[in-house]
């Protein structure tokens, strides 16, 4: 008892003394960074290059074009990856289809359906109490009826998807961000992968400088794509790898910077900061910061709407990435994700093949889900 | 929006607090809060609906409308059906009498099967054991270069393919697995750790190449790597691992974040293995073995404590603390008490960790991010006074203030603002410390009397402090409208 006394008096006067002190500190290195950007001027860039390993492969070896033509015959659809997510699902369906009238059994089973979708107890009643006015008041019977305005209502939730940004001059930069082990690392590579297809010029930027052997990881992506890569040293400053990233894109005329960084759990104040720092910093390089791409596992739960809120504050997302759409997981944070923080999903992964990431599109999606 | 338990249940509560019994629909009331609470921990939903019959059936026996306070005592049923649903024992390794022992590792992508393969490693040496490693992930690009850096952290070897091979690509894991033993047998080494590449549950040949891999290694234990925000599919995943492998246990990892980790329940419920080990940070040392009571209290939104007191009896000794809560009592408490009290404080690991088990913690206080650094700061104040200032900060006038902003390089306004909390603090505790001297004596016997066996020790212990915690928060309505009740709530 004592003991909890004493660690609990030193632990509550820790917390008071550095509480004010942290706040202190942290304001004051905020200030210094953005001063000493603003001091720096635009134009002085050479200065950071020793520090800087710039890996450039040589031009896209014709190996790599050649699966690419191939993948190309084979980009997933989404009904296709989805068939296991679907199939847990579907014995609900059929059953609510089965019957010749909407009861309460049938809500209850839809109830049952989207919560382990993982959309969560609150999204799971707003959307059946929006299908439950609109069968009343459209005076809907039959449980087809019941099961499309299901998904219409699911599908509209989901709202609009906005294309990828692109900036007007300069390099765009696109931050990928996200909590440990969803796949910001292979995100990028696949879109490395697809906007070089597109005739891009592409620079990645090595963020991660806290994970044993990302950037290695990185740079074998970079180099199936045929992107060039800026690295720091393990343990460096993430910003200043960004940065960097950014000036070269400059100097060679890259289309996009394509910037990882360390997963973070969004409880983290300290990692938060230093992603809103790394942001900041971004910006006021060559190019603009276009995208801030938020990534999100498919099988993340009820947490993944707290996580998308805390990064949202932090380095203001504009757009969720859904990964491994390919296994039997269903995503269905989502749902809160875009109605609650007003966030469109932009790309989902729908599996490990370069061309497996692709656009968004909530149709395609709920129904992929939810129709037999 | 992600209420605790706890929420919910003070939510109900304070409608029925009245009520001498709970009638039948009170309680279905309150299962259908626990379900929701569940539900938002991702609790899968079958496993809510099983726990919701077995509390039911509990709660509306006589037991229930006997008791003295019924609200009190559905939530220690709740408890205890997590708990028990949990699994009410902690795994303990045995050891191949034909060493090595083997472990495999497996799971999802990014659910953090080579960090906790590394962490593993890491927990086994600490056992006395001489763990080597094998990278047989040879999918991800350079999961097996991100194994060899975290290995030579903790000075463990690591057997995988050769360089070219490995990335190529095209390395074939199971022959890797298979010339790992014979190197493990040719060292000597009496732990063998396979971490294998993150497969969908659902991918046939990835299945059947992680079966072969098992095939091959005939492993002592099959650990299923999860990522506690796992939602509800947590339980597909664990019925085709366990149909594969057959899983022996568990590895829940990112519980240093504010996900509930209800996927660890519905993941024991379904394969109906314990959670081995749990992973609560980003550092190789934040890994130990599971404890079951503690996770559930986790999922109700309630702090840590018993894990909390293991990890201070570990740092502290014994008399040291008395000596120092004695004089806390008396108010001859000094900086160079807390001083030493921070030092031993820092043995426990990060002090935000400590904090988040801490219950009753205000929220504000909770998310206070402590960095060693600012720690350093304060060590470097202290450390630049004169002993009779450490021992009396009031000596501490104005000039000797600055001198002491200059000897630790820190701004004069730090030093004051340490020195006034400091005070602050002390005369604080000195107040709670003189009233409620009978109430500590108990509990610490109890406490003693626990610390025997671990087992048991551990259910005493959280008796002690959890129940009159509650007990305390329910009365804290009344007591603070009677003059002079108090004691100490949120110390208990």
């Amino acid at each position: 008892m004592e003991l909890l006394i004493v660690l609990l008096v030193t632990l509550l006067m820790l917390a008071l003394v550095i509480g004010a002190g942290a706040f202190f500190v942290s304001r004051r290195s905020v200030d210094q960074a953005s001063e000493t950007l603003i001091e720096q001027p635009p134009a002085e860039t050479e200065v950071l290059e020793p520090e800087v390993e710039v890996l450039e492969p040589e031009v896209v070896e014709p190996e790599v074009i050649e699966p690419e033509v191939i993948e190309e015959l084979v980009r997933p659809r989404f009904r296709d990856r989805l068939g296991k997510a679907r199939s847990t699902l579907s014995g609900y369906v059929g059953s609510v289809l089965s019957r010749s009238e909407i009861t309460q059994a049938s809500y209850e089973e839809l109830e049952e359906a989207l919560i382990l979708a993982d959309l969560g107890i609150g999204s799971t009643q707003e959307v059946l109490d929006a299908v439950r006015t609109r069968v009343n008041s459209e005076k809907l019977t039959t449980s087809e009826e019941l099961m499309e305005s299901l998904k219409s209502e699911l599908v509209n939730r989901l709202g609009d998807v906005p294309p990828l940004n692109k900036s007007g001059e300069g390099p765009s930069i696109f931050l990928i961000v996200g909590v440990n082990g969803v796949g910001k690392t292979t995100t990028i590579g696949k879109l490395g992968h697809r906007l070089g297809g597109e005739g891009n010029t592409i620079v990645m930027a090595a963020g991660d400088t806290f994970r044993a052997a990302a950037a290695e990881q990185l740079e074998t992506w970079a180099q199936r794509c045929g992107a060039t890569m800026i690295r720091g040293s393990e343990g460096g400053d993430p910003s200043s790898v960004i940065f960097d990233a950014v000036e070269a894109a400059g100097a060679r005329d890259a289309d996009y910077v394509l910037a990882d960084t360390a997963g973070r759990l969004h409880t983290k104040s300290n990692l938060m900061d230093e992603l809103s720092k790394v942001r900041r910093v971004a910006d006021r390089g060559a190019g603009s910061v276009v995208e801030v791409l938020l990534v999100i596992d498919a099988t993340t739960g009820q947490n993944g709407l707290i996580q998308a809120r805390q990064f949202a504050e932090a380095t203001d997302v504009t757009g969720v990435v859904l990964t491994k759409l390919d296994g039997s997981a269903k995503g269905g944070i989502v749902f809160a994700i875009v109605s609650e923080l007003d966030l469109p999903v932009k790309l989902v992964g729908l599996g490990e093949a370069a061309v497996d990431l692709v656009d968004f599109d909530p149709e395609e999606f709920v129904s992929a889900l939810f129709d037999a | 929006m992600f209420e605790s338990l706890t929420d919910r249940f003070e939510g109900i509560f304070g409608r029925l607090r009245g009520k001498g019994r709970l009638s039948e629909a009170d309680v279905d009331e309150v299962l259908r809060e626990i379900r929701l609470a569940l539900l938002e921990a991702d609790v899968n939903l079958s496993v809510v609906k099983s726990l919701q019959t077995r509390i039911r059936e509990r709660a509306v026996g006589d037991q229930l409308s006997q008791a003295l306070n019924p609200a009190l005592q559905v939530r220690k049923i709740v408890l205890e059906e997590l708990t028990d649903t949990l699994g009410g024992e902690t795994l303990r390794v045995t050891y191949s009498s034909k060493p090595p022992t083997v472990v495999l590792m497996a799971g999802l992508q990014g659910s953090g099967k080579t960090t906790n393969s590394a962490k593993l490693a890491r927990w086994f040496r600490s056992q006395g054991r001489n763990p080597m490693l094998v990278g047989a992930d040879l999918q991800r690009p350079a999961a097996v270069a991100q194994l060899r850096t975290l290995a030579e952290q903790i000075d463990v070897p690591v057997f995988s393919a050769d360089d070219d091979v490995v990335s190529s690509g095209a390395g074939d894991p199971v022959e890797v697995a298979r010339a790992a033993r014979e190197e493990a047998r040719r060292l000597g080494r009496d732990v063998l750790i396979c971490d294998t590449a993150g497969r969908l549950a659902v991918d046939a040949d990835m299945m059947a190449q992680v079966r072969r891999i098992s095939t091959e290694l005939e492993p002592d234990y099959t650990f299923l790597v999860v990522d506690a925000m796992t939602g509800q599919d947590a339980v597909n995943v664990a019925e085709s691992f366990h149909e594969t492998l057959g899983l022996d246990g568990v590895i829940l990892t990112k519980l240093d974040g504010d996900a509930r980790g209800g996927a660890a329940i519905s993941v024991k419920e379904v394969v109906g293995r314990p959670i081995a080990f749990v992973s609560t940070g980003e550092k190789l040392e934040e890994f130990d073995l599971f404890h079951p009571d503690r996770l559930a209290g986790r999922i109700l939104g309630e702090g840590d404590i018993a894990t909390l007191i293991e990890k201070a009896e570990e740092a502290f000794e014994a008399d040291q603390a008395e000596e120092a809560a004695a004089r806390l009592a008396e108010g001859t408490f000094s900086l160079d008490d807390f001083l030493d009290q921070m030092q031993t404080i820092k043995k426990m690991g990060p002090l935000s960790g400590l904090m988040g088990m801490m219950p009753g913690m205000p929220k504000e206080i909770r998310d206070v991010e402590i960095e060693d650094s600012h720690i350093a700061r304060i060590e470097g104040i202290i450390h630049s006074m004169t002993p009779a200032e450490r021992a009396d900060p009031d000596l501490l006038d104005n000039s000797r203030r600055i001198r002491v902003a200059k000897g630790s390089g820190t701004a004069q306004t730090e030093v004051s603002q340490l020195v006034s909390q400091f005070k602050q603090m002390r005369q604080m505790m000195q107040q709670m410390g003189k009233s409620p001297k009978r109430k500590k004596r108990k509990s610490k016997k109890a406490k003693k009397g626990g610390r025997v066996t671990p087992k048991g020790g551990a259910k005493v212990k959280k008796e002690s402090f959890q129940l009159p915690t509650r007990e305390e928060m329910e009365a804290q309505i009344p007591d603070a409208m009677k003059p002079g009740g108090g004691g100490l709530p949120g110390l208990g």
